[in-house]
């Protein structure tokens, strides 16, 4: 298999409800994964992305719905015949199996010949860089072999779906840094329709050729990850992805209104009652020669600077009241020196491409 | 340069109280035990060498091998516990499965109702299935009525009658330890096997199963080691013709006040339950060799 790109296949999830009681774990939830795409589930626990992936696997049976993998509906396909490739949060590796019994197990379900299962159990080890483990035993394996493994087992019989949930949790965080890229690797070479199911917005943006935010079982929006960062859909997802803060802005004729003076901006707000405008800290700029020509300026004094080693975080309080600005600088250049001390009076910038207006509805 | 080395002398001290204090607490139940336990069974291993003149001799054993009516005996208390043994499991063990599937608050009343016989008199639960077994018991009385069958059968005074006491009373100790295998298993492994391809019987027979093996063998063995000693369900609903080493035993002093004999008997199912445990524990290790243990 080393080499060869799978054959992809499209995810389409139409309508797909899952009550428990009066809890709407999946609320008419409809989602179409492109054929050979990385798309993230990301939500909080509690949101729904894990009984999303649970649908997909066959292991919760929603209400209503449909579910196809290319043209087949698969939604009363038992687990055991969708054909798709999975990885467990606790790995769920047998125990009582080698690491070549875990990634055999699959191919002798379905019923390839011996010397094949051992040539292909070698190559899917050696694809997840675990060649020559083959007679360890699982409980002489670390967190992250374990993974690998998990991994190998999931993808040795050549699935066209691969889920994942939550796979990297349990790894500590250089671990799983290493092998957020290893498993973006993987996803390249091997080419299968892969859905990713985490509560690390970093992991989703890192990994994802698309990423769906859940909350209350509903996906509050779709989108790349630059677009997901730049453009949030609403407040939840602005909140949920970086850190921002938020600021009600005032419409006023074609001019939107900001603390009484129009704000400039690149991109057309969204036709919204509730419109809000949204500053990511790192995208606030200090300006020590006073406002900036062509960008909105904003008088605050600094109540709070923390030190972080790579970066600067500054908590500034508007002058006009209207609440706290958070800018995150880097440390570098000037900055290393002397840091703006407590008290001190400041101007802020924001420029226009930076200046974001949002849905402020939490919904 | 000379490491600092202070407070040796105290931390020392603190250290060898520790274990002194452990020492302690242990003591009282070790002198129980040598008091209770290794002393008469050293006293009953000296009997068992002591003949009829009183002088040292093997003539206690040599009877067990002469004698066919031993042999029988032997065969039967090993009959009795291989059945018992073998019904306990297949009552058991699927029982243990729905249980271990329930949530969790049914699933702790399922398993307190099992444990229920466990706070009756053993005696009054022999007696109780004399009750319902025997010719005009409830049992025959209902399964007539029913038109199960038309005359009384006989269900009690014969190895029927044994077994059905002797697994009821046996059957808590194979549930408990295979339903704590079958609660420690992630339920994650089933659904994996199932992703994989694994039908629901090709998935518990490949995954599950050999997972509870260490539980299920664990409680066969109890059973089994328990049904070798038994004595008062089998002496109670066998009436006579299911006859184990332990009532053997009981005659030989009762009836001939053969100390010696007794003892013999004791000392051959003594060594007989050490065996089958040392042979047990060589593959209870394999087993966790191979992974399949917690």
């Amino acid at each position: 298999m080393s080499n060869r790109t799978i054959d992809a296949l499209p995810i389409s999830v139409r309508n797909v409800t899952k009550t428990y009681g009066p809890v709407h774990a999946l609320n008419d939830v409809s989602l179409e994964v492109r054929s050979g795409e990385f798309l993230t589930l990301l939500g909080p626990s509690g949101s729904g992305k894990t009984t999303l992936l649970m649908v997909l696997a066959g292991f919760t049976r929603p209400d209503c719905g449909s579910l196809k993998f290319g043209d087949r509906e698969v939604i009363r396909t038992p687990p055991h015949l969708r054909d798709v490739g999975m990885t467990f949060q606790s790995y769920a590796l047998f125990p009582h199996m080698t690491v070549a019994g875990n990634v055999a197990y699959p191919l002798k379900l379905r019923k390839v010949p011996k010397a094949e299962i051992t040539e292909r159990v070698e190559a899917a080890l050696e694809t997840v860089q675990l060649g020559g483990f083959g007679d360890r035993r699982i409980d002489q394996l670390s967190g992250g072999q374990r993974q690998r493994v998990a991994v190998a087992r999931a993808i040795v019989f050549e699935p066209r779906i691969l889920l994942m949930d939550e796979p990297l949790s349990a790894l500590d965080k250089k671990l799983r840094d290493q092998m957020q890229i290893e498993l973006r690797h993987l996803h390249e070479k091997l080419g299968m329709t892969t859905v990713y199911v985490t509560h690390d917005q970093r992991e989703a943006l890192t990994m994802s050729d698309r990423i769906a935010v859940v909350n209350h079982g509903r996906i509050m929006q779709l989108a790349t990850p630059r677009d997901l960062y730049d453009r949030p859909a609403n407040r939840f997802v602005a909140d949920f992805i970086g850190e921002s803060t938020f600021f009600p802005v005032s419409r006023s004729g074609s001019d939107i209104l900001f603390d009484g003076s129009p704000l400039l901006y690149d991109v057309p707000p969204p036709d919204t009652k509730n419109l809000m405008l949204m500053v990511r800290p790192e995208r606030v700029i200090l300006s020590p020669e006073g406002p900036r020509e062509g960008t909105n300026n904003f008088t605050a004094r600094a109540t709070d600077v923390v030190y972080q080693g790579d970066s600067f975080l500054l908590h500034a309080a508007l002058a006009s009241g209207a609440g706290q600005i958070v800018l995150r600088g880097a440390m570098r250049g000037a900055n290393v020196m002397t840091l703006p001390n407590v008290g001190d009076a400041l101007t802020l910038s924001l420029a226009p491409e930076d200046t974001v207006l949002i849905d402020g509805s939490d919904k | 340069m000379q490491a600092v080395r202070i407070n040796e002398a105290g931390l020392a001290r603190d250290e060898w109280f520790e274990r002194l204090k452990l020492f302690g607490l242990g003591s009282p139940a070790m002198l129980l035990i040598l008091i209770i336990l290794v002393v008469p069974v050293g006293w009953l291993f000296y009997v068992s060498f002591i003949g009829a003149d009183g002088t040292f001799s093997l003539e206690n054993y040599e009877r067990m091998l002469k004698r066919k009516s031993y042999a029988r005996i032997f065969q039967t208390t090993f009959e009795v516990s291989f059945l018992t043994t073998g019904l306990c499991i297949l009552i058991g063990y699927p029982l243990a499965y729905f249980i271990s599937g329930l949530p969790n608050r049914i699933a702790n009343l399922c398993l307190i109702t099992v444990l229920l016989p466990f706070w009756t008199s053993l005696l009054v639960r022999t007696y109780a299935w004399l009750v319902l077994l025997q010719k005009r018991g409830l049992v025959n009385e209902w399964a007539m009525s029913l038109g199960l069958w038309d005359e009384p059968i006989k269900i009690v005074h014969n190895m029927t009658g044994t077994l059905i006491g002797m697994v009821h009373i046996m059957l808590p100790f194979l549930i408990l330890p295979v339903y704590g295998a079958m609660r420690a298993i992630d339920r994650d492994l089933m659904k994996a096997a199932s992703n994989l391809g694994a039908s629901p019987r090709r998935a518990f027979w490949t995954v599950f199963f050999p997972l509870t093996l260490p539980g299920l063998f664990a409680g066969s063995l109890m059973v089994f080691i328990l049904c070798l000693g038994f004595f008062v369900t089998p002496a109670v609903l066998g009436g006579g013709k299911v006859i184990m080493v332990s009532m053997k035993i009981v005659s030989n002093i009762e009836l001939f006040v053969n100390w010696g004999a007794a003892s013999a008997l004791g000392v051959v199912l003594l060594v007989a339950t050490v065996a089958i445990l040392w042979v047990a524990s060589r593959f209870l290790n394999l087993e966790r060799m191979t992974g399949g243990g917690h």
